[in-house]
């Protein structure tokens, strides 16, 4: 299972790296960006779901 | 728009600055999105307001039929006088892409959460300050003595203006803001004091530059070259005004809220760490801001025939309510976990102070309710909320319970 951010269609809202901070960091612009390669765990997953859950601009993707 | 006759039907002749909108616009919007759910008025030279989540959200992403080039509705349209599309007014909220990217990116990284979190401390130590000032009082002014000094004394001091001038900036703002329907010919005259300011400020720090965000503007460079002056004043214009009444707005609605609800009140006081998510919700529920767009060309769009230089009011605090996205949309929900509230706008032109706006709210509600646990609204009556595109309670008096 792994987590992707799209670039094109993150503004910035922050809710992912406030939500999950293990999972999302944000860059100098203040855009999310993943940390790692974004492989989540059975303990993660629900907690990236959570972000995704919340991202106003639907830029989180879960692949499983 | 206080001479304008009252609003009778809202879809037909909607306007946003009507007595009944000002005081309650909520359920003029639940029966907008019933049965239009775009409205529109021949007031303001023409304009468009759609009431649900899927209408704001595809105009706001849509910057091929939208200019940003006006993003305060008024009778009148940006004029020969005005900086044109895609730069105009206060880059980087007036631009259109393609500039819209450049201009953005030059003031994002000093509202990006590092350098924005930093700033926690001194917010706390601002807002213990004002609550000192008031302390032994029974009854506050939240509005007026509290949530609207804090953004304004942040704002100062990340562009750098002298500390005594924070009492101007309101006029400024109101300048701005509340004088947009004036006759022109009073409007330039009415704005001579905010240009003499901020000519005095650049000059400043032309002659002392410092590290502020006026000099790393005046300084910053595109393709080998300063900024024009004209975009320096901009951005400085749009960062003073949106920084100010926006979260002003959103503190006193947060505090508003809670004196009349104490059984949230004493959850935000028994469960400091749901802090960050009742944040959300008060962003949700309470939106202060409403942008507006211009239409580009004539065309057919949701059903609507718009026209060249029609105004759109874009609601994000009416989409924030719409049921189709929001369970329980008109519920505030204090613990609500899945919230993509649309507060601070959708797709390019996301707030770029929002970072700032979450930090002063949160800071500013913690120290009020750590000081005072408890607390009820001292008259109901006398709460005034503010007209035109951004909405919260001004005159906000607490009554402080033992």
């Amino acid at each position: 299972m792994k987590v992707r951010i799209d670039p094109e269609m993150c503004q910035g809202q922050g809710r992912c790296f406030s939500i999950a901070p293990g999972i999302f960091d944000f860059d100098d612009l203040g855009n999310g960006v993943v940390i790692g390669d974004g492989t989540l765990t059975n303990e993660t997953l629900e907690l990236a779901r959570l972000a995704q859950a919340n991202c106003p601009e639907h830029a989180i993707f879960i692949e499983e | 728009m206080t001479d304008s006759p009252l609003v009778q039907d809202f879809a037909t002749d909607f306007d946003h600055s009507d007595p009944q909108w000002v005081a309650d616009p909520y359920p003029i919007w639940e029966d907008l999105r019933e049965r239009c759910p775009v409205a529109h008025t021949e007031r303001y030279g023409g304009a468009w307001f759609p009431a649900t989540h899927a209408g704001v959200s595809q105009i706001a992403k849509d910057t091929d039929n939208f200019t940003s080039r006006a993003v305060v509705m008024g009778n009148g349209r940006p004029t020969e006088l005005d900086l044109p599309a895609p730069i105009g007014g206060a880059p980087p909220i007036t631009s259109d892409p393609p500039f819209h990217a450049i201009a953005r990116r030059l003031i994002l990284p000093a509202f990006a959460p590092a350098p924005i979190n930093a700033l926690e401390p001194m917010i706390r130590e601002l807002c213990s300050k004002l609550l000192d000032g008031m302390a032994g009082e029974d009854v506050v002014n939240a509005g007026t003595k509290y949530a609207q000094y804090i953004p304004p004394s942040v704002i100062r001091g990340m562009l750098g203006f002298p500390e005594d001038d924070i009492e101007q900036f309101f006029e400024f703002v109101k300048i701005i803001l509340e004088g947009i329907d004036h006759p022109e010919e009073q409007r330039i005259v009415e704005f001579e004091p905010v240009e003499k300011y901020f000519v005095a400020q650049i000059e400043d720090h032309m002659d002392n530059p410092r590290d502020d965000l006026t000099s790393y503007l005046l300084n910053v460079e595109l393709e080998g070259q300063n900024l024009a002056l004209e975009h320096v004043f901009g951005t400085m214009l749009l960062i003073l005004v949106a920084g100010i009444d926006t979260t002003w707005s959103a503190i006193g609605a947060a505090i508003w809220h809670l004196a009349k609800n104490p059984e949230d009140l004493a959850r935000l006081v028994n469960e400091p760490d749901l802090m960050p998510v009742a944040i959300e919700e008060f962003l949700r529920f309470y939106a202060p801001v409403t942008m507006a767009r211009m239409v580009k060309h004539d065309m057919d769009y949701l059903g609507c025939p718009m026209k060249e230089d029609d105004w759109i009011l874009l609601g994000f605090p009416a989409a924030n309510r719409d049921p189709v996205v929001f369970k329980d949309a008109d519920k505030f929900i204090i613990d609500r976990a899945e919230n993509r509230h649309v507060a601070f706008g959708l797709g390019i032109h996301r707030c770029a102070g929002s970072n700032l706006a979450r930090l002063e709210m949160r800071v500013a509600i913690e120290e009020f309710i750590q000081r005072y646990p408890k607390f009820e609204l001292a008259d109901a009556e006398v709460v005034t909320w503010a007209p035109g595109q951004i909405r919260g309670p001004r005159n906000l008096p607490i009554r402080i319970l033992p």
